[in-house]
């Protein structure tokens, strides 16, 4: 089925950590292969090679701009970073579930001090 | 109930609110005491910290060491600007993955909510790019657990010319 073809393009996309942060850049706002090879240390080839891969999986357009080729989040971009924000959310209520116990395991300490004393 | 909220803000801040049912007192302490923040800030599952240094005082050092008990890890530096106990704790951070990440600076605040608290945890990064791969690797290590899943489901990923 095509549908399931896409849907291995875009997690491939997304598998790689710079992908992902081109992706997360560009949800700032539309940019060029320069704007994005100086903050990402890279050459223009190399992050041209990374936009080449996010287009084909559908997660940005280009539109032309004289000779700038400015790239922005597609629909289904913008879908993923929605998606990561939220798993991002779970990662961080995780800890904070634990140190919701650590919170009471210190309360029933106090309570347990104050009988003693 | 859904308790936490991440937001950006600006161009480069991220702001995070949670509330607790402990007092400020209790989770200002659970912040800054190295005994309790190792039972708490630890990422996905199977992670511990075994390094967990908290100079309490303004340029007082920060070191956060995180293992996954299999040969993978990573480790946390910074410095603490203001500490006003019970209710501010400002500090500067950076992650050693291992080349230092831009500082990110970090304002917590904890607020009497009823009996309760209302944590408000402001990120300052220097810049966009940088909030934007910050906000890439959170996301990654909140990812971990999906990947496994999904290499499981369909194989490797990467080419194997690779």
């Amino acid at each position: 089925m095509s549908g399931s073809f896409n849907l291995d393009a875009s997690f491939a996309a997304v598998a790689d950590p710079t992908r992902r942060a081109i992706l997360a850049q560009l949800a700032v706002g539309e940019a060029t292969v320069m704007d994005l090879a100086k903050p990402f240390k890279m050459t223009q080839p190399a992050i041209s090679q990374h936009l080449k891969v996010l287009e084909e999986a559908g997660l940005i357009v280009g539109r032309i701009d004289g000779t700038r080729r400015p790239r922005r989040l597609a629909k289904a971009g913008i879908d993923a970073m929605d998606q990561w924000l939220a798993m991002l959310r779970k990662a961080l209520e995780r800890n904070y579930d634990r140190l919701d116990q650590v919170l009471a395991a210190m309360e029933s300490n106090k309570d347990k001090e104050r009988k003693t004393r | 109930m859904s308790k936490l909220t991440l937001k950006t803000e600006g161009d480069t801040h991220v702001v995070v609110t949670r509330r607790f049912a402990a007092p400020p007192e209790a989770v200002y302490r659970a912040h800054m005491e190295p005994k309790l923040v190792q039972q708490w800030m630890l990422g996905p599952e199977g992670w511990t910290m075994p390094v967990c240094i908290n100079e309490a005082r303004p340029g007082g050092k920060i070191r956060y060491e995180w293992t996954n008990g299999k040969g993978g890890g990573f480790y946390l530096t910074g410095e603490f600007l203001e500490l006003k106990p019970y209710n501010k704790i400002v500090h500067v951070e950076r992650m050693h993955l291992p080349d230092p990440t831009p500082d990110n600076h970090v304002e917590t605040t904890f607020e009497p909510d009823g009996p309760g608290t209302l944590m408000t945890m402001r990120m300052t990064l220097p810049d966009p790019q940088t909030r934007a791969a910050m906000l890439a690797t959170g996301m990654e290590r909140g990812m971990e657990d999906s990947y496994v899943r999904l290499e499981k489901m369909i194989g490797n990923l990467t080419p194997a010319s690779r």
